[in-house]
């Protein structure tokens, strides 16, 4: 991490494609990430109720249910079997997410990720060191832990702690002690892990993940004979690991990244000055060279100076 | 784990086990300290009383999603969501405070038909049967109609009037020649609305609440029969026992319930003691 080559992520694709372009499915996300706060804010605060509830279960228009799988699972653990409306509202909710992609959920719809996003960029402002990294699948440790703990304690028992619901039902319907949480989660993510909540420990996410593992939406790595190494795609994905089949894969190899982690978040199609990704399906079979070998040493070393 | 000392273990496997381990401990602690958490939620205040047609409370939360439709739709903004650290209730659970805003008993019941997991028992249809918790005169002392005062504020809102609660009249000792009527409420018609509790026009909080059912109704006496509810016979062979006579010879079987004037005790109390 020297300072010499230190541009700013993004900024080649910036300059080649514009402020607009380069930031294009971030200002999507927002818009939906706030649109989706505020379908639920418009009620409560201006009284039009097009959604009641919050994102454990809502009704939308009097006659769309939706409601939240994980919280369901957690209650049937608990001993509760569900009424028809939140099975159907469930359902809904799970094949939807189940065909774009689990984590979209993450990414475009939760609340908590502007919170993370946000002590991301903190973190890299103030040039902090990553801090500890748990293990990537921790998350799903987390998943089954809340789980355990619900079958035992007959109570949806993430719920107790849940920042998501608890940061979502603050806002909509009054906010306790909740912000406390989320300060947690907020210096959590700078002081002691980059990306912690979000990439290693989020039960939610985990569930989400598994929800999407064979999502229709994908992203790939289309162009990546045309990658020039410059790493920023990497230093943008909040789940790096996900980038380097595709993008380093063979010609053979399909250049589709199928990682369930993936949040379809397609920041690394923004920030990609020479258009290495898209967004496609899961059965795209365009062809896409690889990358020559002579590339490819190059990128080892770029790897290991990052 | 190896059959071979000299060789390391597939390291592969080895992390793969450090890690489910290390996992697995992870785990174990997360969810012991949920479930530690689990156990202090579990405590429900007793201001705090739950919406019409809630399951008892261990159900409620494994049912309650904590979505806040049921407050969305109460027409008279009863219901509230508790707050972390503000409402001692489980966080995001929806209850009331009957001082505050009682329910008004709504004939349709808009909060269990917007219930999605039936955490509101979607059986409930008619709102007489709630079953939010019981009222209890609980001061006694304080309250005007106990102390022989007219107020009857809390009867006549009630809206099961005369059925949940009524005036139970009585001699008032203290003056002589008035009455008392004792607000006296019927723990099987009592939906546990809470108005009685908003309308009391004490100062501050009011001599009638609504208290969870666990807290305001005990076990009854099993074991004791109560002779005005059962009158029929305990037993099909009734044992007819000597009715007692005062007198001695009230234990002389010779002359069942009745009185013989040679009879003598076969146990008497030795000279000079008298009593007790
Ligand atoms: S691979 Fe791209 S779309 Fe997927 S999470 Fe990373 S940046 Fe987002
Ligand atoms: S019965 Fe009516 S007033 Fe009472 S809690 Fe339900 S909606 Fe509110
Ligand atoms: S509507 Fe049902 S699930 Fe939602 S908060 Fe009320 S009781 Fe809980
Ligand atoms: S709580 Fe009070 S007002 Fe409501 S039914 Fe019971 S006695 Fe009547
Ligand atoms: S309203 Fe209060 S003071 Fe009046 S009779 Fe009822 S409990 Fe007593």
């Amino acid at each position: 991490m020297s300072a010499k080559t230190q541009s700013p992520v993004g900024s080649e694709a910036i300059e080649l494609k514009g402020w607009l372009a380069a930031h294009k499915y971030l200002l999507l996300r927002r818009t939906t990430q706030l649109l989706f706060l505020a379908l639920f804010l418009i009620g409560p605060w201006f009284g039009i109720w097009w959604v009641k509830g919050n994102l454990a279960a809502s009704m939308t228009l009097d006659i769309l249910p939706l409601a939240d799988p994980l919280m369901l699972l957690q209650s049937a653990l608990a001993g509760h079997w569900p009424e028809q409306t939140a099975l159907v509202g469930a359902l809904i909710v799970a094949v939807t997410y189940a065909l774009i992609g689990g984590r979209v959920y993450c990414s475009w719809v939760c609340p908590i990720n502007i919170v993370t996003d946000a002590s991301h960029w903190l973190h890299d402002r103030l040039g902090l060191p990553k801090g500890w990294q748990p293990k990537a699948n921790t998350r799903y440790f987390m998943l089954t832990a809340i789980l355990i703990a619900s079958a035992m304690t007959g109570t949806l028992a993430f719920e107790l702690v849940n920042p998501i619901t608890m940061l979502h039902r603050g806002l909509v319907f009054g906010l306790g002690f909740a912000w406390t949480f989320v300060i947690g989660i907020f210096l959590f993510d700078v002081l002691l892990a980059r990306r912690g909540w979000c990439s290693h420990l989020c039960p939610v996410g985990a569930f989400y993940g598994l929800l999407g593992s064979k999502a229709l939406l994908r992203v790939s790595a289309t162009d990546r004979a045309a990658c020039d190494d410059c790493m920023d795609c990497f230093a943008v994905c909040p789940e790096m690991h996900v980038i380097t089949p595709a993008l380093r894969g063979r010609s053979e190899d399909t250049p589709i990244i199928l990682s369930r982690d993936c949040t379809n978040c397609g920041r690394c199609i923004d920030v990609c000055s020479v258009s290495v990704f898209q967004f496609t399906h899961r059965f795209d079979q365009r062809p896409s060279p690889g990358r020559t070998s002579g590339k490819s040493k190059l990128a080892h070393k770029a790897t290991e100076a990052a | 784990m190896s059959t071979n000392a000299k060789k390391p273990a597939n390291p592969d496997r080895r992390r793969f086990l450090t890690e489910v381990a290390r996992g697995s401990a992870g785990c174990a602690l997360a969810g012991m300290g949920l479930a530690w958490l689990a156990k202090e939620a579990q405590a429900l205040p007793a201001t705090a009383i739950r919406p019409p047609g809630a399951l008892a409370e261990e159900a409620f939360l494994a049912a309650c999603v904590r979505c806040g439709l049921c407050v969305r739709d109460c027409p008279y903004d009863t219901l509230t969501l508790a707050e972390l650290g503000r409402d001692a209730a489980a966080t995001g659970t929806p209850f009331f405070t009957a001082r505050t805003i009682p329910c008004e008993m709504c004939d349709d019941i808009p909060c269990v038909v917007a219930c999605p997991t039936g955490a509101l028992d979607p059986a409930l249809d008619v709102i007489d049967d709630a079953d939010m918790g019981v009222a209890v005169l609980i001061d006694e002392e304080h309250c005007l109609n106990a102390l022989g005062l007219r107020c009857d504020v809390c009867y006549r809102v009630c809206p099961l009037i005369d059925e949940a609660i009524t005036l139970e009249q009585s001699h008032n000792a203290r003056s002589g020649h008035h009455a008392i009527f004792m607000p006296t409420v019927h723990a099987d018609k009592c939906t546990g609305c809470g108005k009685c509790e908003k309308s009391c026009v004490l100062p501050g909080e009011s001599a009638i609440r609504v208290l969870p059912t666990r807290l305001a109704r005990v076990e009854p006496a099993e074991h004791y029969r109560l002779g005005w509810e059962n009158r029929e016979k305990i037993v099909d062979e009734l044992i007819d026992l000597p009715d007692r006579l005062p007198g001695p010879g009230t234990d002389n079987l010779k002359a069942p319930g009745g009185f013989e004037q040679e009879f003598k005790p076969t146990f008497s109390l030795p000279q000079g003691s008298k009593g007790q």
